[in-house]
């Protein structure tokens, strides 16, 4: 598989399909290993990575059930493929930094990507469509395991995994949902609902992760505890709190619906009447106004369309995707007006 | 000079003490500046002093901190707090002392509750087969199934002899 397949193909967890469509976009759940003696990334050096990055590598080609996932090396990409996977989804920021032995394992369905020296020797992640948590922890759980055989991890009965970062000790997972928040953000209520989270030690994030602010009413939540808890539990509170979160998302709406309805249809139709026709857009308006038309189309507001199309758009509108797309590097301004003609096109109906 | 309290050890401590507008001139033993050390914080405002003073009570606890370095990857502790990312999976043990109260502070537990890497799990898998085995047995025993209970026997044995060497072998392992 080339990097340039990605580009025309549709993520697994962009297909909007899956349990809760209308408001979970994703489930992740990622973990973290690190091999027995060697330093953690950050404090080996180049001999010492190389070889963390040639024995994993042999690891992931030694696994039957990844024989689909392609490795790529960051030292052979640019900074637009860098900064396409990261739009993607498939490796984090701080990854596409430094190129350094770094590589990251993708397989053709974008389901599962393992990161190679990033802050630990091993991030591996599984995302799903939709409010599915516990399809990706049984993919994830089987991809360690068949690793572990492979590879000799740092681990103690006593601590679990071991990480370079403390806060990541033990079961070393981060399970994550992906969710869509218009109407807690519009009835004001995202604030208290966003304290809970965090007194309940879970977090919250913007669609890309660690320090980016929530745009478009997207926000990632996540478990902050990973020691003396079993994943299974982790995994079943994070559960309940999404399916507290989701309830508290569809009652607003509904709320929204019955009380404010003309003013809930200017504000979509307007929001879906400037994406058909506006000519030149920028990245953070494309975001905020697919929110609205997204969640139009989950109210029955909007007819024509679908998921799929939406959270493809909200991908492909991405600064490196339009890149991709042309083939060639586009200023602030070139991206602005091809964003919009994209978005023109892929609207028409 | 002694002490002006106890009057027994050496005053090493010297301090100018001001009350209403009076000048005292104060010469303390160690012991006794820190027995007084709440009193005379608030009056003397003291703290840069008494702090001097921790750090000469435990000097040991305070050079092995300073000290404390992981044989395997060359990290210190004291590396460890400016970067915050440990070195290696052995730094855990190197340490542990002060980790593990970290991690009680972060995540409210400092033990492992989940997987362990794929032998650990085979293992554990068995013991759960095992008492399902045994439960059967004494089922089918129960209901006179003989012929059952042989077989189940069997399996048993067979099984608790795949222990045992797996035992051997994780034994092996950690040697
Ligand atoms: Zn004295
Ligand atoms: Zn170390």
């Amino acid at each position: 598989m080339k990097l340039n397949d990605i580009l025309n193909h549709t993520s697994e967890w962009l297909k909007g399909e899956g349990p809760n469509s209308n408001i979970v976009i994703s489930s992740r759940i990622r973990l973290a290993r690190n091999l027995d003696k060697l330093p953690f990334p950050n404090w080996a050096n180049k001999k010492q990575s190389e070889e963390v990055l040639k024995k994993v590598e042999g690891a992931i080609a030694g696994v039957d059930y990844l024989k689909k996932t392609t490795v790529f090396r960051l030292e052979d990409l640019d900074s637009v493929d860098k900064q396409f996977l990261v739009e993607r989804h498939l490796m984090s920021h701080e990854h596409a930094q430094k190129a350094d032995s770094k590589a990251v394992a993708v397989d053709e369905e974008e389901v599962i990507s393992i990161m190679i020296n990033e802050e630990d020797h091993i991030r591996m992640q599984v995302m799903q469509s939709g409010f599915n948590l516990f399809e990706a922890w049984s993919i994830i759980n089987k991809i360690d395991d068949l690793l572990a055989k492979e590879l000799p991890f740092a681990f103690s009965a006593d601590l679990g995994y071991l990480t370079a970062c403390p806060t990541n000790t033990g079961t070393a997972m981060r399970g994550s949902v992906m969710l869509h928040l218009p109407a807690l953000v519009m009835t004001r209520q995202i604030d208290r609902v966003l304290a809970a989270i965090s007194k309940l030690s879970f977090t919250t994030r913007g669609l890309y992760g660690e320090g980016t602010q929530a745009t478009g009413n997207f926000f990632q939540v996540s478990n902050q505890v990973s020691l003396g808890l079993s994943e299974d539990n982790i995994i079943e509170n994070l559960n309940g709190l999404i399916r507290q979160i989701i309830e508290q998302e569809g009652q607003a709406r509904e709320v929204m619906l019955s009380r404010n309805r003309s003013l809930l249809e200017d504000r979509i139709n307007r929001a879906f009447g400037i994406l058909k026709s506006a000519h030149i857009i920028s990245s953070q308006e494309t975001t905020e106004l697919l929110s609205m038309v997204r969640m139009g189309y989950d109210l029955g507001i909007i007819k024509e369309l679908d998921h799929r199309r939406i959270n493809e758009l909200f991908i492909i509108t991405q600064p490196a995707h339009l890149q991709k797309l042309e083939n060639k590097k586009l200023s602030v301004q070139e991206r602005d007006v091809k964003r919009a003609e994209i978005i023109r096109s892929r609207l028409k109906i | 000079m002694l002490c002006d309290v106890c009057g027994k050890n050496t005053a090493t401590v010297h301090l100018t003490e001001i009350i209403d507008e009076q000048m005292n001139e104060l010469h303390l033993c160690e012991e006794c500046a820190r027995q007084k050390s709440t009193q005379m914080e608030s009056q003397f405002g003291l703290s840069d002093l008494l702090a001097g003073l921790a750090d000469f009570e435990k000097p040991a606890k305070k050079l092995e901190t300073v000290s404390l370095k992981c044989e395997n990857c060359g990290l210190t502790y004291n590396e460890f707090k400016k970067i915050g990312r440990l070195g290696c999976g052995e730094c855990y043990s190197a340490f542990k002392k002060y980790l593990v109260p970290l991690l009680k502070k972060i995540h409210g537990s400092g033990q492992h509750l989940g997987t362990s890497p794929v032998r650990g799990t085979k293992i554990l898998r068995k013991k759960i087969d095992l008492t399902t085995l045994r439960n059967n047995l004494k089922k089918a025993i129960e209901t006179e199934a003989f012929e059952e209970a042989a077989k189940i026997r069997d399996q048993i044995k067979e099984l608790e002899n795949k222990h045992s060497q797996n035992d051997d072998e994780v034994k092996k392992d950690e040697a």
